[in-house]
Parts: structure tokens; C-alpha cells; sequence
């Protein structure tokens, strides 16, 4: 059990929602990791779908390089959609 | 109306008594994950026992309640077939019981949707898509391991040897049976005997296994006559009503 690889779980709550990341589990193949994860994510009704996929096929940024990646953008306000006059009768925005 | 009752606990004390084997399993699965599916499956089969015990209760009329057919009955008037009570050896054993009773709990259920009892037929529909998803849990361990390493492999006949001799008891019908199957109520479970055998068949040889054989059978439950292991169940399983009369949470 201890080489059993990790999976990433996604649910979609309801249709016409994306799925959203809710866990992980470990499992032998696809299929194992499908049903591990509705007898774990789903048991409370929690979803109308469900994605996994292999953690390993996931690649991630790598916490050391926060600086470059995204330290850049924090003071470039002007990328926010904020400085734009909006007309009176534009409600939801 | 005995045998009506008498009929439905064939049914509902299988569910009740798995149900009771796979909850023992809650924090001791062979992980997380199949921790949870075990005591999932054993939700699903207590929620179906429920369903039939409130029926049964209401046949009865007061005093009996759900909790009093569940918790306050000897070990002779339960119904259940010897397979249900059998302990959880090792997890070859839980999932080998399990796959047994699943394969004929759902040739069941698709049957008993159809039953001339309004309620029985309700019970039956809701617990058919439950029950589906228990045998593909089972199936699939099965073949994972039947197919697996060599140890698993052996583990898994072991366990499908050992308990085939249950087997048979699973098509015994008795006179409430039968007299509820004369009434359209029941269901004639020898009808699916051999397609339940064949079933077990296909995904034992897909699971690299060989079909145990056996020209012995052993049966008693469904006439109350139990295995050894009965009465550590009740002695578990009542122990709170027993001891606390008429406690509820």
C-alpha cells in the first residue's frame, strides 16, 4: 500500500459548475481512484462528477521561484480592471 | 402475516448482520480509503434494514418499533443465511462474503422491484442502485486481487474456497418463502440460480481464479439455526438495549 501512487481528486458539485480540486488519495489505477474518490469525496452529496488524476502528471511551481514568478505582478495595479469610468446603468460588473 | 413478516427478515437480517460484519471494520480497513468504502457499503445495507424493519414494525403494530425487531429478538428469530454472520478473517474473506452476497442481493433487488407489495418493491428500487455499486466495489477487488501478486492470489481463493459452502443457502426457500412467492409478493429466487452461478463464474476466471466445488453445502440461518458466530454479534450488537432498556441517543 505504501507504493500505491497518489491521485488528485476533482468534483463537479452540480452541472454547469467546474471541477473543483478536493483532495488526494492513494490508489492502484484509474479506476480504484475513481471509486476511492466517490467513497471519499463524494459520500454527502457532494458531487454529480468526478475527475482524477495521477499527482505525478501534475506539474507544479516550485516555491523558490515565488520571487520571479509572482512578485512582479504585485505592484502593477494598472493590470486591474479598476480605472475604467463605468456608465451608471452597467449594474453588475 | 407471520409469513409475510417471516419473509421480509429472510431478506432484511442479511442486511442487518453484513451490515453489523462491515461496521466491526471502521478504523481497521487496510486503509483510508477502503476504510470508508466498507463502512459506506455498511451504511447502505443498515439504511435498507431500517426501511424493512419500519415495515415489519408497522405489520406488528405498537409496542414494536424498528429498534425492538432489530436489537431486542433471540438469536433463533433472526433469518439471516449463515454467510451474512461469517467473521472478517482477513480482507480476502471480507470482500470474498461480500462479493457472494452482492451477486444474489442485486438478481434480487431487480426482481423484488417488480413485487406485488407496494412497499417491499419501494425498498427494492431505492436499494438496487446501492446495491450495484456494491458488487462493482467487490467484483473489482476481485480481479485486483485474484490478479494480483502471487500471495493475494492464494489469499483470495482461500477465502472464495472457504466460504462457497455458503453459497447454496442462498437459494433455500422456506415455507414463508413460498407462500409469499404464491402470492406475488415474493420472489423465486431458484430462477436465478444458475445465472447467479455463472455470474460468479465469469469474474472468478476473470480474476485468474478456479470456481470452487463442493457436493456440501451448509444452510441453517434462514430457519434460525446459526454458526458460532451469531451470538457474538447479538452479544455486541444488543449489548446497549440489553443492558440500558428503551436508551435511545
Amino acid at each position: 500500500m505504501k507504493n500505491w501512487p497518489l491521485w488528485e481528486v476533482f468534483v463537479r458539485s452540480k452541472n454547469g459548475l467546474e471541477h473543483r480540486h478536493c483532495g488526494s488519495l492513494h490508489a492502484t489505477d484509474a479506476t480504484m481512484a475513481l471509486e476511492n474518490a466517490r467513497d471519499v469525496y463524494t459520500r454527502r452529496n457532494e458531487g454529480v462528477s468526478i475527475w482524477v488524476v495521477p499527482s505525478a502528471a501534475i506539474t507544479a511551481s516550485n516555491p523558490e521561484d515565488s520571487g520571479e514568478l509572482f512578485e512582479p505582478a504585485k505592484d502593477k495595479a494598472y493590470r486591474h480592471p479598476t480605472f475604467y469610468n463605468l456608465p451608471d446603468e452597467l449594474k453588475h460588473m | 402475516m407471520q409469513h409475510l413478516i417471516h419473509y421480509i427478515f429472510g431478506i432484511a437480517d442479511n442486511c442487518l448482520i453484513l451490515g453489523q460484519r462491515l461496521g466491526e471494520l471502521c478504523g481497521h480497513g487496510p486503509s483510508l480509503e477502503t476504510d470508508i468504502a466498507l463502512t459506506n457499503m455498511s451504511l447502505d445495507l443498515l439504511g435498507q434494514t431500517r426501511s424493512y424493519y419500519q415495515y415489519v414494525a408497522k405489520l406488528q403494530g405498537a409496542p414494536a418499533t424498528e429498534d425492538t425487531v432489530a436489537f431486542l429478538r433471540t438469536e433463533r428469530e433472526y433469518r439471516n443465511v449463515l454467510l451474512a454472520e461469517q467473521p472478517n478473517t482477513d480482507f480476502a474473506h471480507v470482500i470474498a462474503r461480500h462479493f457472494y452476497f452482492d451477486v444474489f442481493h442485486l438478481l434480487l433487488l431487480e426482481k423484488l422491484q417488480h413485487s406485488n407489495d407496494a412497499t417491499l418493491a419501494a425498498i427494492a428500487a431505492k436499494a438496487v442502485k446501492e446495491v450495484s455499486y456494491h458488487k462493482r466495489f467487490t467484483s473489482d477487488w476481485v480481479k485486483r486481487l485474484g490478479d494480483g501478486t502471487a500471495e493475494s492470489h492464494q489469499r483470495m481463493q482461500d477465502a472464495i474456497d472457504a466460504l462457497f459452502i455458503f453459497t447454496d443457502e442462498l437459494f433455500q426457500q422456506t415455507d414463508a418463502d413460498l407462500a409469499m412467492i404464491e402470492t406475488g409478493v415474493g420472489i423465486d429466487v431458484t430462477v436465478f440460480k444458475e445465472v447467479y452461478y455463472n455470474t460468479v463464474r465469469d469474474i472468478l476466471t476473470e480474476a485468474t481464479l478456479v470456481m470452487p466445488e463442493s457436493p456440501y453445502f451448509r444452510s441453517g440461518g434462514k430457519s434460525g439455526i446459526h454458526s458460532e458466530h451469531m451470538g457474538y454479534i447479538l452479544a455486541e450488537m444488543q449489548y446497549m438495549q440489553r443492558t440500558y432498556p428503551n436508551m435511545t441517543w
